[in-house]
């Protein structure tokens, strides 16, 4: 089925629709990562965007329960040069194609991804629309560019929990003051996570290095928090514009120095805003599993799994309190920092990763160090 | 860490000549990491016995001993040299064994020389089997259960623990020689004591067999801050079972979840880290279960290899490059990125297309060994393509092989339409070269995937894709000509397909194909290899073509040059091509014009981005290189440094107004045609032996019968003397003649007088039109009927008269001068009863251009290429021949132990896939030097083995004679041992075979024969001589099989005890030259 996708800009792209009808407005944006197409589907973070692989070949080892990073798809739609229908992989459950129409999100595949990318590349991120039903070029451009936006915008309220819930046994179970975390660790730490979009790995990850989970809605006040007496307190990833949300910001303020913290990318951008720094949006972001990022503590580099359109601005932090402790290599950016006084670190990337490398995964430790000193 | 100041001079050791599993992807990785230390203000000391190599042009390195890569020579070139360190690995498994030896000599020590990027500890974890199945435990990681046993009653016993069936892998080998597959006791006995042979260590480990289970490879760089960077991911199309140089191969990998990908990527930094490699690139070999998963660890190379060399070219980061930076201290986030320039090298590749590699074999020309693929490499060469989707990449990939496909199927070429499907079934089920025809054929057929998957084990990802092709060539048929409207035909070629296919399956031209395809601007567009997937702007024109939207490539303003390479390697052409067009390239840049280069072969240095000016990694074939010219509008094309591959396009290029520079294609074509040929020769008086051209058997017998019997017969337009033979009698012509494809060809077969025991003479000779220089004349050690390239020979020639060099250097230019040649000439003399006649004229780069320039100092290539671009000699300075005073031998490297059941013997048709250069200021010294850098060893005392045809016994009473001058004991046939006795040479007699036992095997066995010599009649020799041949090579007796090379053994053996071997780099020669 014909489809086109419309960028605010002008620019047209003619593919083929491989999941039936639709139309979806968003954010166009392109992630380098070669694996991991479910993982990303499921990061709540990809919402109110449409998500372009820059790897050719997709569908290639279908889709699995297991590798869910949500309970849903967030891209509005996926944008891939050739969907390949027959997967194969002994893990495998069912094809791409079938999992993103369970989920209404629209497949477009048969067109120059890389011609998309360099334009995005080179103009920057852009408001841009895919559409099977109306193939209309000039109202699809008008209507790309009609759209609201990110910026400003509070994403965060569309994805995080309505209710809290535990981790246990790899998987959600709806309960509060860490009632229903994991049973039988031993001598567990108790960590609140803040979901604004939060990826279930990040459970996955707390609870095997002997945590108690307790997932929260991000409008969850201070006090809810601290009543609940957690060791420490994580951030979670999430989609959008920091500064679309200041009431999560205040709260952040709030709980700063009364419990540790541990914030990984929109985490790591409201830390940065309650800090009292600001942040700015990237030309096109950083969004795939090959980003190097230098430990300034330690001199080495690390591969990292990235996700972000929005970068806190170091200048606008106080040395004295604030530390830059994580730069990109690639464009010198900010991937992570550390309060001087306050036990608070964050990282701009995916430590979690899925998908993307382990290299990151010694962060949670760092996190659990910093609690039980 | 910025780059270490305690080390001057770094000693780089080379891999040596092409062989079987170690091309030219170690000349590559050698090049790219002497220019990198050279550019760090390192000294390099080079050694590498490979003159076809671009490592070796003398001003690469600073000192380039063209020597045997042998722990004796390079203790030699260290004594000289007193390196600081050694970097070994960056030649292949020959640098890390040879860089063992000389450590465990001592010498390093002695020296004070260390070992740089893994020292020797950490190459015997990695290596040794049972110290890395250790390792691996260690760390938690699966190995498949085996035993190390070093004798074979051990390894009957670990058979029947471990159960069938059983991989047989001998430790401390190339490319798993010797290795294979147990299905029995009986098998596990025969591969466990050759395996134990050929191991150097006399190792060999058996392992739980994982037929079936999907191969993969890693390739990682480690800094010496213990960063870590993962380059690619490859997975075979191929399960286990194929050794991974003969299996296709894809990267990235296609079907691992990124929790799979992610856990093998684990492992693998897991793995560099435990085995130590200090700095550098290694390969990591992995098994995943396609049934649960489970991940086990195959092997790993510490060291650059050839996948490295694959992952380089797919992804565009230059491991090699930066692997030579690392070890002299750089860390990875010091390292620029040249692609991108703003980036480092601390990052993972990402890559937007789909990357395919293929290898390319050579059964036809070893007839009697079996067609099937084991865990022994047998591929000489491989192509690599790229495109949007597997099916481009692939197909592309099937017409780069340069095997006469256009594409998977649907070009006319299928040969198995009629196969009965029982023979279809055991096709698809024994992995051998012709394995995707057989898929093919299948998926015709119509065979379900999950059955197709049951018999090949090829994941049905990949399977699946074929079928995809199959359908849309389906289709293709279904429609017509009249069917390719623009979107149709453009999805068509984004599934790979060729025009010749195209017109193939809609009964049309390929021209009509084309025509169409121009005027519905249905044409490729070229795609940046840019290791980042359009994230950042890249700067390296470093292009492939696919059927998308968005062109990245434009024409410069610029004068420019395109320059077709040479494709996959093959017998009869390969790194001395590759060699010749690199040279092109660097002529065009030092006379500022822009170089294009387009070859598809990954192993090479044509194809390293850094080489041209441009770089279009595509297929050479008609349709793909005119796309390129359509775009970049050069003012001409280089086709005579490729060898035949751009040859073959000369004429259809210039068809389509394409300028050809040097040597008009009416001039290779005059002396290639037969009939144009001998009237060339005619008017300038020149002689060449009586022959003439036929096509039916009854044509052969009475040309045959005129001529006078030995004759040499081939099909015309042949490659490496593909099919040539000698026969003596008619039965052997009635054999040729049905050879199938041979009589009723539409090309005519040749037969020539063969001229019995004549000296043959090769010249290379550059021509500006007007004036000709000689570069080179070679003496062949080896008697005329010996293909050239498998003979050895001498530079200057050794015992032709002045009167005669003169002669052939008269004949030579005015051959040159009477062709019009511009460029390059090679001819091949014959000297019979010191009569000259001429057997072949080629108007392009030969095989000894490398050899030549490199004996001689002078950039034949470069040379030529500059004349093809209008300068003269006269202009270039090149005013007269260059007389050498020393000698330079180049000697041959054949496969044969890579083939069961192949006779050693050399004849006209080619089988040697490398070369060595031995130069010395002493003949006898220079021979040996030739013997011992192809893997000879020289025997200085024991007992020598004669059995020699009765025409050759005359020819090698000389030998004998100093044989026993030199205190050896000669054992020799009957009819040899009566022989030398009549003319009182003192020899015993032994049996033959057939002649009862004790019989000269029995001597072999036990080693107490220290050399073979051993000619023989005929094609195929007798039974008995035969089995000596093949018990030599196995037993690494060195061996000769005719008597003109057996005399030159012997002139070297005499050398050897006269003088001590010494080594002298290149530069000391070409300045001897100078003076």
């Amino acid at each position: 089925m014909k489809a086109l996708i419309a960028l605010e800009d002008g620019t047209i792209f003619e593919g083929r629709s491989f999941t039936g009808s639709g139309e979806a407005v968003g954010e166009i944006v392109f992630n380098t990562s070669m694996s991991g197409y479910q993982e990303i589907l499921t990061d709540p973070s990809y919402t109110g965007q449409i998500v372009t692989m820059t790897y050719p070949l997709i569908g290639n080892y279908g889709t699995n329960t297991a590798d869910m990073e949500s309970a849903s798809i967030h891209p509005r739609a996926f944008l891939v040069k050739e969907y390949n229908q027959f997967p194969s992989n002994y893990r495998s459950e069912k094809p791409l194609a079938e999992f993103l129409k369970e989920y209404n999100v629209l497949g477009i595949e048969g067109f120059d991804t890389r011609a998309l990318v360099r334009h995005i590349r080179t103009k920057g991120a852009m408001k841009g629309i895919v559409s099977t039903e109306d193939l209309d070029h000039e109202s699809l451009v008008k209507r790309a560019s009609e759209w609201t936006g990110l910026v400003g915008q509070d994403m965060v309220s569309r994805v995080t929990c309505n209710e809290p819930y535990g981790w246990a046994d790899n998987s959600v179970v709806p309960g509060t003051d860490f009632s229903t975390s994991q049973p039988g660790l031993d001598n567990p730490l108790k960590i609140v996570a803040f979901d604004f979009g939060l990826k279930y790995n990040q459970c996955r990850i707390l609870t095997e290095k002997g945590c108690q989970v307790q997932v929260v809605p991000a409008s969850t006040d201070a006090e809810t928090v601290l009543a609940m007496n957690p060791d420490g307190i994580f951030l979670s990833n999430g989609p959008g514009d920091p500064e679309g949300v200041p009431d999560v910001v205040n709260t952040i303020r709030a709980l700063l120095g009364k419990k540790p913290m541990f914030g990984i990318c929109l985490g790591h951008q409201l830390l940065g805003l309650a800090y009292g720094g600001s942040t700015f949006k990237l030309k096109f972001g950083h969004r795939g599993g090959n980003q190097p990022v230098k430990d300034l503590l330690t001199g080495k580099v690390e591969i990292t799994s990235q996700n972000h359109g929005f970068c806190v601005d170091m200048d606008s932090l106080n040395p004295d309190e604030v530390e830059l402790t994580h730069i990109n290599l690639n464009d010198d950016s900010v991937e992570g920092m550390r309060h001087k006084k306050y036990p608070a670190f964050s990282v701009q990337y995916h430590p979690e990763h899925a998908p993307g490398p382990h290299d990151a995964m010694y962060l949670f430790d760092r996190f659990i160090d910093m609690i039980r000193k | 860490m910025p780059k270490r100041t305690d080390i001057k001079k770094i000693l780089i050791i080379g891999s040596g000549p092409i062989i079987i599993s170690q091309a030219c992807e170690f000349d590559y990785s050698g090049a790219q990491a002497v220019k990198a230390l050279k550019e760090e203000g390192y000294e390099v000391v080079l050694i590498n016995s490979n003159p076809a190599t671009i490592m070796t042009d003398p001003e690469l390195a600073d000192f380039t001993y063209i020597e045997p890569i042998t722990p004796e020579m390079v203790i030699k070139v260290i004594a000289k040299e007193r390196p600081d360190a050694l970097l070994p690995t960056l030649g292949g498994q020959t640098a890390l064994n040879t860089a063992i030896k000389v450590a465990e000599a001592g010498a390093l020590k002695r020296y004070n020389v260390e070992m740089l990027a893994a020292n020797i500890d950490v190459i015997k974890k990695a290596e040794g089997r049972e110290e890395f199945k250790a390792a691996m435990e260690a760390i938690g990681l699966n190995v498949p259960k085996s035993y190390i046993v070093h004798t074979l009653e051990d390894a009957v016993k670990a058979g029947d623990d471990i159960g069938f069936p059983i991989i047989v892998r001998p430790s401390f080998t190339l490319g798993g020689t010797g290795g294979g597959v147990a299905y029995n006791r009986q098998e596990l006995k025969e591969l466990s004591s050759s395996g134990l042979d050929l191991s150097m260590t006399t190792e060999v480990m058996l392992e739980r067999s994982l037929l079936g289970w999907k191969e993969y490879e890693l390739e990682l760089m480690r800094d010496s801050k213990d960063n870590v960077v993962v380059i690619c991911s490859i997975e075979n199309i191929d399960a286990m079972g194929v050794h991974t140089g003969d299996s296709i191969t894809v990267a990235p990998a296609q079907t691992l979840t990124d929790r799979e990908y992610q856990d093998m990527r684990d492992a693998a930094i897991a793995i560099i880290r435990e085995i130590g490699v200090e700095t550098g690139g290694s390969n990591v070999q992995f098994a995943v279960n396609p049934e649960d998963g489970e991940l086990m660890v195959i092997e790993m190379n510490p060291r650059v290899s050839r996948s490295s060399a694959l992952a380089s070219k797919a992804t565009g980061f230059p491991i090699a490059k930066i692997a030579a930076k690392l070890a002299v201290g750089f860390t990875l986030d010091e390292i620029k990125n040249d692609i991108t320039r703003e980036t480092y090298a601390s990052f993972e590749p990402t890559i937007d297309y789909c990357v395919v590699k293929i290898p390319r074999w050579t059964f036809e020309k070893f007839p009697e060994a079996e067609d099937v693929l084991t865990t022994a490499m047998k591929s000489v060469g491989e192509t690599m393509a790229m495109g949007r989707t597997f099916k481009e990449a692939f197909q592309k990939g099937m017409r780069s092989l340069e095997t006469g496909r256009f594409g998977f199927g649907g070009d006319g070429k299928e040969e198995l339409m009629h196969l009965d499907p029982e023979d279809l079934e055991t096709g698809l089920r024994k992995p051998s070269s012709k394995r995707l025809c057989f898929i093919y054929e299948a998926l015709k057929r119509e065979m379900p995937i999950d059955e197709l998957f049951e018999l090949t084990q090829i994941d049905p990802w990949f399977l699946y894709n074929f079928k995809q092709i199959v359908e849309k060539e389906n289709i293709i048929r279904e429609q017509g000509f009249q069917g390719l409207t623009p979107k149709f035909l453009r999805s068509c070629k984004e599934y790979g397909f060729s025009d010749y296919q195209l017109a193939f399956l809609t009964g049309t031209s390929a021209k009509d194909v084309r025509d169409l395809r121009k005027k519905l601007n249905v044409v490729p567009v070229y795609k940046l290899v840019d290791t980042c997937a359009a994230e950042f702007e890249s700067y390296t024109p470093y292009y492939y073509s696919s059927y998308e939207q968005e062109n990245e490539a434009s024409a410069t303003g610029n004068k420019k040059i395109i320059i077709l390479g040479g494709g996959p390697n093959r017998i009869g052409q390969g790194i001395e091509f590759d060699y010749c067009c690199v040279h092109a390239s660097f002529a065009l840049a030092e006379i500022g014009v822009e170089s294009i280069m387009v070859n598809s072969n990954p192993e090479t240095v044509s194809t390293d981005y850094d080489t041209s000016d441009k770089l279009y990694f595509e297929p050479l074939t008609l349709e793909d290189v005119l796309s390129i010219i359509d775009l970049e509008k050069p003012d001409g094309v280089i086709v005579q440094f490729g060898g035949q591959t751009p040859l073959n396009l000369a004429v259809a290029l210039e068809e389509e107004g394409v300028t050809i520079v040097g040597t008009p294609p009416d001039s290779i074509d005059r002396a290639e045609d037969r009939k144009r040929f001998q009237q060339f020769l005619q008017k300038l008086g020149l002689r060449q032996p009586e022959n003439d051209t036929v096509y039916t058997l009854e044509e052969a017998l009475s040309v045959a019968k005129r001529i006078g019997y030995p004759v040499v017969v081939r099909p015309s337009y042949v490659l490496g003397g593909r099919d040539m033979r000698i026969v003596y009698n008619d039965a052997e012509i009635r054999d040729f003649m049905a050879i199938p494809g041979i009589a009723g060809a539409d090309h005519p077969v040749l037969i020539d007088k063969f001229l019995k025991d004549a000296i043959e003479v090769d010249v290379d000779a550059l021509c500006d039109g007007q004036n000709t220089i000689i570069g080179g004349i070679m003496q062949h050690i080896e008697e005329a009927g010996i293909h050239s390239g498998d003979s050895a020979c001498v530079l200057p020639p050794h015992t032709l008269s002045p009167e005669l060099i003169e002669e052939i250097k008269r004949a030579s230019r005015a051959m040159a001068e009477e062709l019009g040649v511009i460029g390059l000439m090679n001819v091949q003399y014959a000297v019979k009863d010191e009569d000259l006649y001429i057997l072949e004229v080629n108007p392009r780069a030969s095989r000894t251009v490398p050899f030549v320039s490199k004996a001689t100092g002078v950039p034949l290539a470069k040379m030529a290429t500059k004349i093809m671009m209008g300068k003269t000699l006269a202009e270039l300075g090149v005013t007269k021949e260059v007389e050498i005073n020393h000698w330079a031998v180049k000697e041959a490297v054949f496969p044969f132990d890579r083939f069961d059941n192949v006779d050693t013997l050399l004849g006209p048709e080619m089988k040697s896939t490398g070369e060595v250069m031995g130069i010395d200021d002493n003949l006898g010294l220079a021979l040996a030097k030739g013997q011992l850098a192809a893997g000879s060893a020289i025997p200085k005392s024991g007992t020598v083995f004669i059995s020699v045809r009765d025409s050759d016994k005359q020819a090698i009473l000389g030998l004998a004679e100093s044989l026993v001058e030199m205190d050896f004991d000669i054992i020799a046939t009957r009819g040899t041992a009566k022989f030398l006795q009549s003319n009182d040479i003192p020899c015993k007699q032994v049996n033959k075979i057939s002649q009862g036992r004790p019989h000269i095997m029995d001597k072999l066995q036990d080693n107490q024969v220290n050399w073979v010599v051993n000619t023989s009649m005929g094609r195929r020799a007798t039974e008995d001589s035969y089995t000596i041949r093949r018990a030599a090579l196995e037993l690494h007796v060195p061996y000769t099989t005719t008597a003109t090379g057996a005399i030159g053994v012997g002139m070297a053996m005499k050398a050897m005890r006269e003088k001590e071997i010494g080594v002298q780099p290149v530069q000391y020669f070409t300045k001897n030259i100078q003076n």
